[in-house]
C-alpha cells in the first residue's frame, strides 16, 4: 500500500504561522473557513471582510482572497456595500464579540433583518482580546476581566448578549448556528456549520451567521487546555449550542 | 441644443451623480438634504442602480466604503451632525485610498442646531473630515448649475486621486430652484485595477487600513502626503469677480458669495476698488488666487455664514501681509446685500484712513 496524503493546508491559507497567542481559537476558525472555500471551489469569487480586534491581521493568512478591511463593528455594512455592487461574489465577514456585539450591534442586526446575502463568522471568546482581556458584551456573569476585576456584576454591567438568539427574533436570516471548537465532535459540527453558511452564499440564499465559542487563554488567564475545558463546563452553558434558524433550499423555514 | 432643466439644487446634484455613472447611493434621512435621498430612492432603481437606506450615518459611510472598494462610483449625502458621525469612515476611506463622494448640505450651529443655511462645517471638512491627518477635496458650489457641474468634477477627482471628495453646500443651495444646462461630458477613464472583485486570473487585491508593520504604515503615510501635495498643486480652483485693479478683496464661497457678488458690484459703483475672490475648492484652498495680488491688496474681507473660519486660510494666503476681516455669524444668519456693502465700506474706510487698519 502506497502513501497518500490525508491532511494538508488548504490552498487559501498562506504558509505562515498564525499571529495569535498559543491556544487561541481564531486559527481554528480561519482554517474551517479556508477549507469551506476550497471545498466549494469559490476562491476566485470570494471576498473577505475583516474586523478590528486580534483578527485584524487575518488578511495576511488568507493570501489568495480579495480583502476589505473596514472600521470596528462595520464589517456587515462594508460587506453589504460589496455584495450590492458585486451580486455574483461570495462575501463573508469575520467578527469578534467586541466588534459584533458591542460597537457593531446595529450593523449586524440590520444586515440580518434585510436578509443580506452575506455570511458572518463570529468568534465569541467573551472578552476583548486585542486590547488585553477587557469585559465584552458577551462576558459571562461573574467572569473576571481587567475591566470587571471582581467579576461581571449584572446590577452594574448587565447581562451577556446572545447574538444567535437575538438575531433569531428577525425574519431576515436564513441560517443561524452556535458551535464550539472544544472537542472533536464539536469541531466536526463547527466545520459543517461553516460549510453550510458558505454554501448558502454560493447559492445566493441569504444571510448566514455562525457563532463559534472560542478560547482566549491570554485573556482568560488560563492554559489552552483549561480554556477548552472552560468552554465545555461553563461557556457553552451560558451560550447553548445549536441551530437557531435554518431555512430550507427554497428560503423558507424548515 | 443643450438640454435645459429647472431643478432644485439637491435634485440637480443627484441627477448629476447618476449621469456621472454613480449607480450606488447609501443614506439616512436628515433635513435639509432629504430631497437628494428621495431623488436617489426614486431614480436609481429604475436606472439600473442601487439605493439603500441605512441604519445610521456611522454605518452609511462603510456601505460607501464597501462599494467604493469594488471600484464602482458611489455617493452619500448628509447634513452636519450626520457628517460628524461619518468622520471615522471618511478617515478610513482616505487611508484605504478609496474614491467616494460625500455631500454635506449643512445645517446651522453646533449640536443639532436647526436647518437654515450656514457654512459652519468649513473647518471640519477642510481639516480632512476625520482623524489622523486625512484630507478630502472640498468643493463649494454657488448655484444649482454648479451643484451639477461640481458633482461631475467630484467623481473625476475622487477617481483620479483615489480619495474621498466632499461637496459642501447648504439648504439654500439645496432647496432653491434655478435653470441649469446639462453639458455633454466624456466620462473620464480611470484604472480600477486595485478594486476587489474576486481574485480571478490575477493576484489578490487588498483594501487595507492597517498595514502589518510600522514601516509599512509610515510608507502609506508618505504616499498619502505626496498625494495631498499633488492635489494642492494641481486642483486649486476659484473665480475672480471684478478683481481688475482691486485693492480690496471680498472672499466668499457658496451662498454667501452669491450675496456678496451684488454688494461688491454696488461698492464698485460707489468707487471702492473692491473685487470678489470666490473659492470653488475649499481644500485645497486657492492660495494661488492671492499670489498675484500680494503687494496690490490692502485688505481682505471674508463673508461667511459662521463665526469666522475661512478667514484664517485667507490670512495664510496673504501671508498676514494685510489685514483679513471676517463678517458673519453661524446659526442661520444670512447676509444681505446692504449689510455686506456697508461692511465693505467700513473696512475700506479703515484701510484708507489708517494705512494700517484696525484688526
Amino acid at each position: 500500500m502506497g502513501e497518500h496524503k490525508v491532511f494538508g493546508r488548504p490552498r487559501t491559507l498562506a504558509n505562515l504561522p498564525f499571529p495569535y497567542c498559543p491556544g487561541c481559537g481564531h486559527g481554528v476558525v480561519h482554517r474551517m473557513i479556508a477549507e469551506a472555500i476550497e471545498e466549494l471551489g469559490i476562491l476566485e469569487r470570494t471576498i473577505m471582510v475583516t474586523s478590528i480586534g486580534c483578527s485584524v491581521r487575518m488578511w495576511r493568512q488568507f493570501s489568495e482572497v480579495d480583502i476589505c478591511q473596514p472600521g470596528h463593528g462595520r464589517a456587515p455594512a462594508a460587506a453589504t456595500g460589496i455584495k450590492r455592487a458585486l451580486p455574483d461574489a461570495v462575501v463573508f465577514a469575520y467578527q469578534g464579540d467586541g466588534d459584533m456585539a458591542a460597537i457593531g450591534t446595529a450593523e449586524v442586526i440590520h444586515a440580518a433583518a434585510r436578509g443580506e446575502k452575506i455570511a458572518i463568522f463570529f468568534a465569541n471568546n467573551a472578552v476583548f482580546g486585542a486590547t488585553g482581556g477587557q469585559m465584552a458584551p458577551t462576558t459571562l456573569v461573574g467572569q473576571t476581566t481587567s475591566t470587571s476585576p471582581s467579576g461581571r456584576a449584572p446590577q452594574q454591567a448587565g447581562y451577556p448578549i446572545r447574538m444567535c438568539e437575538l438575531l433569531a427574533t428577525l425574519e431576515g436570516p436564513t441560517y443561524l448556528a452556535r458551535v464550539s471548537i472544544a472537542g472533536i465532535a464539536n469541531l466536526n459540527r463547527a466545520k459543517r456549520a461553516t460549510l453550510k453558511a458558505m454554501e448558502i452564499q454560493k447559492e445566493g440564499r441569504g444571510f448566514a451567521m455562525v457563532e463559534y465559542l472560542v478560547p482566549c487563554p491570554s485573556g482568560w488567564h488560563m492554559t489552552p487546555v483549561e480554556s477548552l475545558q472552560w468552554i465545555e463546563s461553563t461557556m457553552s452553558k451560558a451560550y447553548p449550542l445549536g441551530v437557531f434558524r435554518d431555512k430550507g433550499k427554497e428560503g423558507r423555514e424548515g | 441644443m443643450a438640454e435645459r432643466m429647472l431643478m432644485k439644487g439637491n435634485e440637480a446634484l443627484g441627477e448629476a451623480a447618476i449621469r456621472a455613472g454613480c449607480l450606488f447611493y447609501y443614506g439616512y434621512p436628515i433635513t435639509p438634504q432629504t430631497e437628494l435621498l428621495e431623488y436617489m430612492a426614486r431614480e436609481l432603481p429604475r436606472r439600473g442602480g442601487t439605493f439603500l437606506q441605512t441604519e445610521s450615518e456611522v454605518a452609511t459611510i462603510y456601505y460607501v466604503y464597501g462599494t467604493a472598494a469594488t471600484g464602482k462610483r458611489v455617493m452619500t449625502a448628509s447634513s452636519s451632525p450626520g457628517i460628524s458621525l461619518m468622520a471615522e469612515g471618511i478617515s478610513y476611506l482616505a487611508a484605504a485610498q478609496l474614491p467616494a463622494v460625500i455631500v454635506d448640505i449643512a445645517r446651522a450651529s453646533p449640536g443639532l442646531g436647526r436647518i437654515p443655511p450656514a457654512q459652519s462645517d468649513y473647518r471640519q471638512l477642510t481639516s480632512g473630515g476625520g482623524h489622523g491627518d486625512c484630507r478630502m477635496v472640498v468643493l463649494a458650489p454657488a448655484s444649482v448649475q454648479e451643484m451639477a457641474d461640481l458633482t461631475f468634477l467630484a467623481f473625476d477627482l475622487a477617481d483620479r486621486y483615489r480619495n474621498p471628495v466632499a461637496i459642501l453646500a447648504d439648504g439654500m443651495l439645496g432647496q432653491m430652484m434655478e435653470p441649469l444646462e446639462w453639458k455633454v461630458r466624456p466620462a473620464g477613464k480611470h484604472s480600477k485595477d486595485w478594486a476587489i472583485t474576486g481574485a480571478r486570473g490575477r493576484p489578490r487585491n487588498m483594501v487595507l487600513n492597517a498595514p502589518y508593520t510600522d514601516a509599512e504604515l509610515m510608507e502609506t503615510n508618505r504616499i498619502l502626503t505626496e498625494k495631498y501635495r499633488q492635489i494642492t498643486e494641481a486642483e486649486q480652483r476659484w473665480e475672480y469677480v471684478d478683481m481688475e485693479g482691486a485693492e480690496m478683496a471680498v472672499v466668499a464661497y457658496g451662498t454667501s458669495a452669491r450675496i456678496a457678488m451684488e454688494s461688491v458690484e454696488e461698492a464698485r459703483r460707489q468707487g471702492i476698488p473692491v473685487g470678489l475672490i470666490r473659492p470653488i475648492t475649499l481644500w485645497p484652498f486657492p492660495v494661488r488666487a492671492f499670489r498675484p495680488l500680494l503687494g496690490k491688496l490692502k485688505g481682505c474681507l471674508t463673508v461667511e455664514m459662521n463665526s469666522g473660519q475661512m478667514v484664517q486660510d485667507v490670512e495664510l494666503a496673504v501671508r498676514c501681509t494685510v489685514p483679513a476681516h471676517s463678517y458673519g455669524l453661524g446659526g442661520g444668519w444670512i447676509p444681505n446685500t446692504t449689510g455686506v456693502r456697508e461692511e465693505i465700506e467700513r473696512v475700506w474706510e479703515s484701510i484708507r484712513s489708517s494705512g494700517v487698519p484696525e484688526r
